[in-house]
């Protein structure tokens, strides 16, 4: 039986999470054209501590509220306590301090946790629904799709509908402007900062439990499936890290499943720089603006 | 000129810059309520800085701005517009990403009187109709004198009390630009809208304004009568080069 049916949907299950992931990377990108390195290693801290939540408490659901409160706390302070004193005019300053960051982190959660993986369970079943002889999602797919799919649909709503949403906009696309229209520039990059560790922190718990489990280094390659994504869609462009996650999901799962998937970073590597060189601004970049 | 002592705005002494050197050199202004005062200059005589400085956007070393009795230096950017000062920069502001609904949302999104913000945002419509014709059109797509509509209605709808506006006529045509003049004096004459212009084309300025400031080296050299200065041709030749 041919598989591709069952590794179509296993990539767009796995590509979901890898567009919330690459999602939070486009937060932050838009409000402060920073690339946030320490995306994965943030994330990383909140699956620790949804992971120690859950074990306290016995409750998934109560690790996944931890999960993503956690990542609001962790974004909102990285920002306004670390970041906000990078001078913005140096990208290369704040690379480093994003990288340096990773390293704390990481560190941290070593010495804490220790460096051996710590598996952690998921809600529902991940066998597999069959539709005769043919495997199809399991039920814990779903759940990750409904998630990230309610996390895309509330986010949607929010920029579009609301004011925060609105003035979150405005302060990505023109600070000085939206200052001058009476927006607190500031409180809204802390704001795309706790929203993109919260969406970030989600999306960790949807995949590192899929895997080995909590480890400070689990996130590292989510990261960077989810930065070629981004990439690939554009780093301005939620709808782009949407499209941009999902097409990765579905190329590592059919390269897994039809070739080696030891390939599979390799043809990832190889669709970043494909689309660097033909699109540099990414597959669902701005239109270019009538000159006036 | 206008009693200093009853000014809505009161500038003294202000020099700003963006390096060591300052570009505005111990600047006097004054404007009274209801009142529009152009300031007019060659490039680089310092107009922009004048109103960035103004609006906190660049920060002041020396010399104090007074609104309507209170000390405006220290006052954060985006609360100016809270203390009733709209800000029109230099090549519009208007945010190409958001539509033209958005944009105006965005000027009065922080009022607490809904109701009148709908109003002022009707006004808007009615007077520039052809931002009510592309109301969901985002502002990339806007022609330069609807962007220039855009942006001076986007400030409008705050209900402002001081207009700092910015080259409002650059790249427009003749008939947009006395259109945009035209609104002001009425604003002006209806609402008691103040108005600091900064403008390159002296004549369409003057014909507007009560009191003209001519900028030099980031130095006011002369602050007179609006019609006053566009009649002195020797002032036109020594600092405005025509």
């Amino acid at each position: 039986m041919d598989p591709f049916i069952f590794l179509t949907v296993d990539g767009l299950a796995r590509g979901a999470v890898f567009a919330a992931f690459a999602l939070a990377l486009v937060l932050i990108w838009r409000g402060a054209r920073l690339v946030n390195f320490s995306q994965g290693a943030m994330a990383a801290a909140t699956t620790f501590i949804a992971y120690s939540v859950t074990n306290a408490s016995g409750s998934y659901w109560l690790g996944l509220v931890a999960a993503v409160v956690s990542g609001l706390v962790i974004g909102a302070i990285t920002e306004r306590y670390v970041m906000r004193f990078v001078d913005p005019t140096q990208h290369l300053n704040a690379v480093i301090v994003a990288l340096g960051l990773v390293l704390v982190i990481q560190a941290i959660l070593g010495i804490i946790y220790g460096s051996q993986y710590r598996p952690m369970d998921v809600p529902f079943s991940r066998s597999p629904l069959s539709i005769g002889d043919q495997p199809l999602l399991s039920p814990y797919d779903i759940f990750v799709f409904v998630t990230v799919l309610a996390v895309m649909a509330g986010l949607g709503f929010a920029f579009t509908r609301t004011d925060i949403g609105l003035k979150m906009r405005a302060a990505a696309f023109a600070p000085d402007m939206a200052r001058l229209l009476g927006v607190n520039v500031g409180r809204m990059l802390t704001l795309s900062w706790a929203l993109a560790g919260a969406v970030g922190g989600l999306a960790a718990l949807l995949v590192v439990p899929t895997e080995l489990g909590a480890h400070p280094h689990a996130t590292d390659l989510v990261f960077v499936y989810a930065f070629t994504a981004a990439v690939i869609g554009g780093l301005d462009s939620p709808i782009g890290a949407v499209v941009g996650g999902l097409g990765v999901g579905l190329v590592l799962s059919y390269v897994s499943g039809y070739s080696d998937n030891d390939l599979s970073a390799v043809v990832i590597l190889g669709l970043l720089i494909g689309v660097l060189l033909l699109r540099p601004s990414g597959l669902f970049s701005h239109a270019t603006a009538r000159q006036v | 000129m206008g009693d200093p002592a009853g000014s809505q705005l009161r500038v003294r002494g202000l020099t700003a810059g963006y390096g060591a050197a300052p570009v505005l050199r111990g600047i006097d202004l004054d404007i009274d309520p209801g009142q529009i005062v152009a300031v007019v200059g060659a490039n680089g005589a310092g107009k922009t800085t004048l109103l960035r400085t103004l609006s906190g956007l660049v920060e002041p070393t020396e010399g104090s701005m007074t609104w309507e009795g209170d000390e405006l230096r220290g006052t954060r950017v985006h609360d100016l517009v809270r203390r009733g000062i709209a800000h029109v920069p230099e090549g519009r502001g208007v945010i190409t990403e958001l539509t033209v609904e958005e944009n105006l949302r965005l000027g009065h999104v922080w009022r607490k009187d809904k109701d009148d913000a709908r109003r002022a945002t009707a006004e808007v419509f009615e007077f520039f109709e052809p931002l009510a014709r592309r109301r969901r059109s985002p502002g990339h797509q806007l022609s330069g004198g609807e962007r220039q509509m855009l942006a001076i209605g986007r400030a409008l709808v705050a209900r402002p009390r001081l207009l700092l506006l910015d080259e409002p006529s650059l790249g427009l045509a003749p008939k947009v630009t006395s259109q945009i003049m035209t609104l002001l004096k009425n604003l002006r004459d209806d609402t008691g809208l103040s108005v600091l212009l900064v403008e390159q084309n002296v004549r369409s300025a003057m014909s507007i304004a009560d009191r003209g400031v001519v900028l030099s080296l980031g130095e006011v050299v002369v602050t007179d009568d609006a019609a006053r200065i566009a009649e002195d041709d020797d002032l036109r030749h020594a600092y405005l080069g025509f």
